[in-house]
């Protein structure tokens, strides 16, 4: 058995012709699979224990009455029938949809735009895409710290505006309690609307020139070119920005809790939020391991199309390159 | 799965030769337009940074005026001295130099071990193909995906089963085994697109597989390493929820602590500490964006699998 997959190991030396002569290779084998299997150990303990182990363990933990410490009982659903019965964890999943959809829209539409008038071949374009990402490279923690800054009611921009003589303008969304969350997935917008340009700017310049130079002496209109040509060849890019904007959906945390910390009230929870206070604020371990693992079910149900849809691709490209 | 890493290799993000740029005027009302939407999505993009630094750099004598935009009137960095040195987290006042030690020493060790056993993985799975290791990969990747709340608590008890939880070591394996989906991908996809033949007439010269990574490969991976370098130290530096659960009160990192001063403080909020202290935090990261330009770019093309 391992012998056989020893020599698979080889034939790739092998099948070039110059395959090290017969004795030799047998003397070296076995300690190159040593080696091989040395150096693979990191790899194959973090999948087995952090990667597989956690996820089951926090499957079966969600199947029991836990607090603090783990127990050994089986409760069935009932921490998800708890779950989906707390006021908490339903404004949180309602505030995810809400950021998601507010978040996704407009960070897709502001980075689209920016790649596409990036790429009319102006001037200082360095520049620009220099500023457009820097948010990208901060913390989300520092994000919500300025954001909180910036829309304090009593000394932010309300009060700038209201001293330039708009007397009358009122932004105090950040303390309002069903508006709080539209301030969040705008101070998110911010970080990650240059990180879709760059993704989507990268996907057009990937775009023929031949497509432009047909569309011209057809006389068709730029903005008609973006929509219906250039947007379905550079779909992929699309879809790659899409996930990795729907993954931080699924993940955001940081930003919620520097910005905000939840309230007013817990007008912006989230549940990303919701599974940490119930680890290690709140001891109830069984509750936020039911949390856990909705959260986990909704990322793998966003990405799983996704993988398949690529690995589908891939493998078309590869049979057609052969 | 890998188009993000494949712009990678290819070099492609962003970096493309100039097109042939055809002569016309430049001054007609849609290049008005292209230009208009550009300077004003660059002021929007560069509002907070003038408004962090800005307020930095006033007293709160001026800040309770509520002109935020204003210029501060008497520029002194007061402010800064103190959120580095003497700003409180709770009943401390050290400043927030404490966290950002904590964050260097957490940093330098998490980014080493990460790009180490990464290049290793990429390498391994590169050359030296074996059929489990390919489904390991998978997994690994798959698990670049999940929200890290699912794995918190099972890690939690596992670190503290060993006596690492709170630890530095701990939160430095915690960093290396997060950050290894991502490493991983980058080295494997960057050692196949190396020519196959360097690594068949190392073998043929008797090469062994510590000998030809360590003396062969590694030396040839420079590129990627810087790569990895930018993306790991920005990564770690700027994560929150990893610092606050396992990094135990010791080493709590810079974001953790710059959360605590700012939302965790009693008494009278002084902005322009925070704001201070909110550069400070973010000043290694952009300072790494500003210089390094490009590769950071090609560093997040792949590095946004985790996101």
């Amino acid at each position: 058995m391992t012998w056989s997959r020893h020599c698979r190991a080889q034939s790739r030396v092998d099948s070039a012709g110059v395959g090290p002569i017969k004795g030799k290779r047998r003397q070296r084998g076995p300690r190159f699979r040593w080696a091989l299997h040395l150096a693979l150990l990191p790899m194959a303990l973090t999948v087995l224990f952090c990667y597989i182990g956690t996820v089951l363990w926090s499957v079966r933990i969600s199947t029991t009455t836990s607090r603090t410490f783990p127990a050994s009982d089986f409760v069935g659903l009932a921490q998800y029938v708890r779950l989906f019965n707390s006021e908490r964890w339903l404004v949180s999943m309602q505030n995810m949809v809400l950021f998601g959809a507010v978040f996704m829209t407009l960070t897709l539409v502001i980075g689209f735009l920016l790649a596409v008038f990036i790429d009319q071949k102006v001037r200082g374009e360095s520049v620009l895409r220099t500023i457009f990402l820097y948010p990208y490279a901060m913390s989300f923690v520092a994000t919500g710290l300025i954001w909180q800054w910036t829309l304090n009611p009593e000394l932010g921009l309300q009060s700038a505006l209201r001293r330039m003589g708009l007397s009358g303008f009122t932004f105090d969304w950040i303390v309002t309690q069903d508006k709080v969350i539209y301030t969040v997935a705008f101070a998110a917008v911010w970080q990650m609307a240059g990180l879709v340009m760059a993704v989507l700017l990268a996907g057009l310049r990937g775009v023929d020139d031949e497509i432009w130079k047909a569309a011209r002496i057809d006389g068709i209109p730029a903005w008609r070119v973006y929509v219906s040509i250039v947007l379905p060849v550079i779909a992929p890019s699309v879809a790659t920005a899409l996930v990795l904007l729907f993954l931080s959906v699924v993940k955001v945390y940081d930003v919620v809790v520097a910005m905000t910390g939840g309230g007013p009230g817990t007008a912006s929870e989230v549940p990303a939020k919701f599974i940490i206070d119930y680890l290690f604020g709140r001891a109830n371990v069984g509750l936020a391991s039911a949390a856990s693992t909705v959260l986990l079910l909704t990322a793998v149900a966003a990405v799983a199309p996704w993988m398949y849809a690529r690995s589908r691709s891939e493998r078309r490209a590869q049979l057609g390159a052969a | 799965m890998n188009a993000p890493a494949s712009d990678v290799t290819a070099g492609v993000a962003v970096a493309r030769p100039a097109r042939v740029r055809p002569r016309r005027p430049w001054l007609t009302p849609a290049r008005l337009g292209v230009y208009g939407f550009l300077l004003i999505s660059a002021a929007f993009f560069l509002l907070p940074l003038y408004v962090m630094i800005a307020t930095s750099l006033k007293t709160m004598d001026q800040i309770r005026l509520g002109a935020i935009f204003s210029l501060p009137s008497q520029p002194a960095l007061d402010a800064w001295v103190q959120a580095w040195s003497s700003a409180c987290t709770g009943l401390e006042c050290r400043g927030i130099q404490v966290g950002f030690w904590n964050s260097v020493r957490i940093v330098v060790p998490s980014t080493v071990l990460s790009i180490l056993v990464g290049a290793l993985n990429g390498y391994a799975l590169a050359y030296w193909r074996s059929r489990w290791a390919g489904w390991l990969f998978a997994v690994l990747i798959l698990g670049a995906f999940i929200p890290y709340q699912v794995f918190l608590y099972p890690m939690v008890r596992g670190l503290a089963f060993f006596g690492l939880f709170g630890s530095l070591t701990g939160i430095v394996l915690v960093h290396t085994v997060f950050g290894m989906p991502v490493m991983t991908l980058l080295f494997r996809n960057y050692y196949a697109s190396l020519p196959q033949e360097l690594f068949k007439a190392a073998r043929i010269d008797g090469g062994g597989f510590w000998r030809i990574f360590f003396q062969l490969m590694l030396p040839m991976s420079t590129p990627i390493l810087i790569v990895a370098v930018i993306l790991q130290v920005t990564n770690i530096w700027n994560d929150f929820i990893l610092g606050l659960v396992f990094a135990g009160r010791e080493n709590q990192p810079m974001t953790v602590q710059l959360n605590n001063v700012i939302n965790s403080t009693t008494g009278e909020r002084l902005y322009n500490v925070n704001m201070a202290a909110t550069i400070l935090t973010s000043l290694v990261p952009l300072l790494i964006y500003l210089v390094s330009g490009r590769w950071f770019v090609r560093g997040i093309a792949a590095g946004a699998v985790k996101g």
